[in-house]
């Protein structure tokens, strides 16, 4: 169906603005105000897919704008405590701070907005001249005729169900960077097609990911903290999955409340989304937000494979930066300082490139040598440690990071990719989840509401089936389709009409997360841009 | 021909909406902004007139503060040629709106003015017929087909019966419905040349118009929350509880 589209050339080309995408933006100008740089964003405004925690290191934002506090960056809230709690069925144990490694501790961070940061950054990019144009998906990668990447082409506006113009048409338009930047966050749909046509994953392990939720509530006042920074593990999962939560006091008596779930779980019954309401019911949590109310909802799929599954970042005509490859420290449970340090660097690699005609393969050295890596490094061996279950785990780690601070002469593996752990339904225990009491815990339907979420109506379905018979004939019957309860806003439904099933996909709802994506056990689900604008419509997520 | 068309900066329509703490209002930071949906309407028709040679210039104004500059952006990157953003700061009511607008009219003579026809915020339906009244000219509200014929316009009305079809002289000013025509997306390259099309800025206080609310705002709540439904084992347990927990029969 190609057609000769409008074309516009610059000399960098960055695909989504989050921290990675902006602070490459940033740098790049920066280093050479001359140079012509677009840099897109899938949502309709910056930050509004954007979905962090966040507990912010200004390590990166240090070193790229020296002066973001007299430029008014919405970075506030100094972390003031912090708390790590074990939680049982009803009881909590609360670890020593003293005992924690020294990568979670977060005296010197701040509680902030990533999507608000985000918002900022783009400020500072346009000042400098960046042209950013939000509402506006890369839908495809242009190559040149000897394989190098030449740029990306806009998503077509403007098509109905079956892929006919309407009125409202209008066609995408091929942009041709020089080189081009790719930072779509964790599992970029592009990013993905990168990965595999240049094999950049080649002798690295599968790639690890977790499924993050994120919830902003406003609290009593008498239960606020500003400041307070609360982690915990152990309840409602079990012992063999790998997750927690986060819970921060930031300002206006909001808190963060958050909860990541590894998707190497093994039960297909476990649904993510209910562990994380039934983890607001425990004592120790619903104290802090009974009274209040929940303001709030998303969620997002983030990199846990960190070191070992972090791909080669470059290839010809182009570089693939921050969670897009995986620079996500997991350990920490940062990812922005990482991302945007290699935005940074990507930066500098593209500056040589035209100014020195040095080829993009230096980026590696460059990563090698800067404080990323070394993180990275130290890192790498407490994510794979956890597949021992969460006691041992919790033994290796101290060990590993206290002890020998990341530097055990040995790297551990990660043997199998999300998609391929799940056990057969019948072989795994179902789990009865309560019934949201709305007000403490809530269904899906009330959630995917405060995300915002809208796709215009009657355009082709983004969620795309390589088989579409498989869900009913084979995934249903096997893992009793976990689609309904992997995905955070109920896209995916198991529909009964007059005894014949039928599997329903919700596109509308979709907020972008890429858990299907990633976990349907046949990697039967693929996710593509929809029309751009659509999502969620985060606020200070 | 010249239109003038008013574009007003909303919370978007898929934000749920939420009030502040203390009653005054409506949280709107952190709050994702767009253009008024009907205005977007308004925009459109305008330039299709224009694309059709039947007018020659399109100008988009705004009321509000700075950042109603995107909004007025946002109408030249769908093919208004310049824009008008009169700032004031805080509420500005229907008829202060219209006092403006009646400025900007006696300034940039248009032969028609389009607005949608109401904002989703205040829901008030009335800066259009206002506007008429300040100006002494004659309104179509909530049209959903427009036809110049002749020097006059044919409107199409959407009203509680259907649909009724008025004539009347130019100039005029149209409300728009958003049955009118369905908007157009802003094109990448045409958001580009949007940047560089004037938006001349003006400031309401220069415009010598009273524009103090006239409206005292006593507290604004949240809609009642929907009770959960019950089921009812006969239609005689229905018809009892119909009759006296819910009073309607």
């Amino acid at each position: 169906m190609y057609m000769s589209r409008e074309t516009m050339e610059y000399d960098v080309v960055i695909v989504g603005g989050g921290p990675s995408g902006l602070a490459a933006a940033i740098r790049l100008k920066q280093l050479n105000s001359e140079l012509n740089i677009c840099l897109l964003e899938k949502a309709s405004e910056i930050g509004a897919h954007i979905l962090s925690g966040n507990v912010f290191e200004t390590r990166a934002l240090d070193e790229l704008i020296p002066g973001w506090k007299e430029l008014n960056a919405p970075i506030k809230t100094k972390v003031t405590r912090e708390k790590f709690l074990f939680l049982g069925k009803n009881k909590s144990l609360s670890w020593p701070t003293w005992l924690l490694p020294a990568v979670q501790k977060n005296h010197k961070n701040y509680i902030i907005s990533l999507a608000n940061l985000c918002r900022w950054l783009a400020e500072q990019a346009e000042a400098l001249g960046v042209e950013i144009f939000p509402g506006f998906p890369a839908s495809e990668i242009l190559y040149n005729d000897d394989g190098s990447v030449k740029g990306v082409a806009t998503q077509d506006m403007g098509l109905d169900k079956e892929g006919n113009k309407k009125d409202s048409y209008e066609p995408g338009i091929d942009l041709i960077g020089k080189i081009t930047v790719f930072a779509e966050g964790c599992r970029g749909h592009l990013g993905k097609q990168l990965i595999n046509k240049f094999e950049l994953d080649k002798g690295k392990d599968p790639q690890q990911y977790g499924i993050g939720f994120k919830e902003i509530w406003e609290i009593d006042k008498k239960n606020h903290e500003e400041g307070m920074v609360m982690h915990t593990a152990g309840w409602p999962l079990d012992k063999n999955t790998y997750g927690g939560s986060f819970i921060y006091h930031a300002e206006n008596k909001q808190v963060f409340l958050g909860y990541v779930i590894g998707l190497d779980y093994k039960n297909p019954h476990l649904s993510p989304f209910d562990e994380f309401q039934r983890f607001k019911t425990h004592p120790a949590i619903r104290k802090i937000i009974e009274g209040g109310k929940r303001i709030s909802y998303g969620a997002r799929a983030l990199i846990e494979g960190g070191f070992q599954s972090l791909p080669k970042m470059f290839m010809p005509g182009a570089l693939l930066i921050g969670c897009d490859a995986g620079t996500l420290n997991m350990p920490k449970i940062k990812g922005s300082h990482t991302a945007m340090k290699s935005g940074m660097i990507a930066a500098e690699t593209i500056n040589e490139h035209f100014k020195l005609k040095k080829d993009l393969s230096v980026f590696e050295e460059k990563f090698k040598n800067s404080w990323v890596y070394d993180e990275l490094y130290k890192a790498r061996n407490v994510k794979p440690s956890f597949s021992w279950g969460l006691i041992l785990g919790i033994i290796f780690t101290g060990i590993d990071q206290i002890l020998f601070r990341g530097r055990m002469p040995f790297t551990l593996k990660h043997k199998h990719a999300d998609h391929e752990t799940l056990k057969p339904a019948n072989e795994m225990p179902k789990i009865e989840y309560p019934k949201p009491d709305n007000i403490i815990t809530f269904d899906k339907t009330s959630s995917v509401y405060l995300t915002g979420t809208n796709h215009a109506d009657n355009q082709p379905v983004h969620l795309k089936l390589k088989d579409p018979y498989l869900p009913i004939n084979y995934t249903l019957e096997k893992f009793d389709e976990p689609a309904q309860r992997y995905c955070p806003v109920g896209v995916y439904e198991v529909q009964n009409e007059n005894n014949v099933q039928k599997f329903v996909i919700n596109s509308q709802n979709c907020i972008h997360c890429k858990t299907c994506d990633i976990k349907e056990p046949s990697q039967n689900i693929t996710w593509v841009t929809p029309e751009g604008g659509g999502g969620p419509k985060y606020g200070n997520m | 021909m010249k239109i003038l068309v008013a574009v007003k900066r909303v919370i978007d329509y898929n934000v749920q909406i939420r009030v502040k703490e203390d009653n005054t209002g409506v949280v709107t930071d952190n709050v994702k902004m767009s253009t008024n949906p009907p205005d977007d309407n308004a925009i459109e028709e305008a330039v299709k007139i224009k694309e059709s040679g039947k007018a020659t210039e399109v100008v988009a104004v705004s009321i509000g503060e700075e950042k109603a500059q995107e909004t007025v952006r946002k109408a030249l990157a769908v093919g208004a040629d310049r824009g008008i953003l009169v700032k004031t700061d805080g509420i500005i009511e229907p008829l202060a709106v219209s006092k403006l607008l009646q400025k900007i009219v006696e300034k940039e003579k248009p032969d028609l003015v389009f607005m949608g026809k109401q904002a989703i915020d205040d829901d008030c339906n009335q800066t259009g017929q206002m506007l008429s009244a300040l100006l002494n000219w004659p309104q179509a509200t909530f049209a959903s087909k427009i036809e110049i014929k002749d020097g006059k316009l044919e409107v199409t009305r959407e009203i509680d019966e259907g649909l009724e079809t008025i004539e009347i002289n130019v100039p005029a000013i149209v409300t728009c419905d958003l049955r009118l025509n369905e908007p157009r997306y802003a094109s990448l390259p045409n958001i580009m040349k949007a940047k560089k099309k004037p938006i001349e800025q003006l400031n309401a206080s220069d415009l010598g118009v009273d524009i103090n609310p006239r409206i005292e705002q006593v507290k604004v709540e949240e809609p009642p929350k929907r009770k959960a439904g019950i089921k009812v084992s006969s239609v005689a347990e229905l018809v009892q509880k119909l009759k006296n927990e819910a009073k309607v029969i």
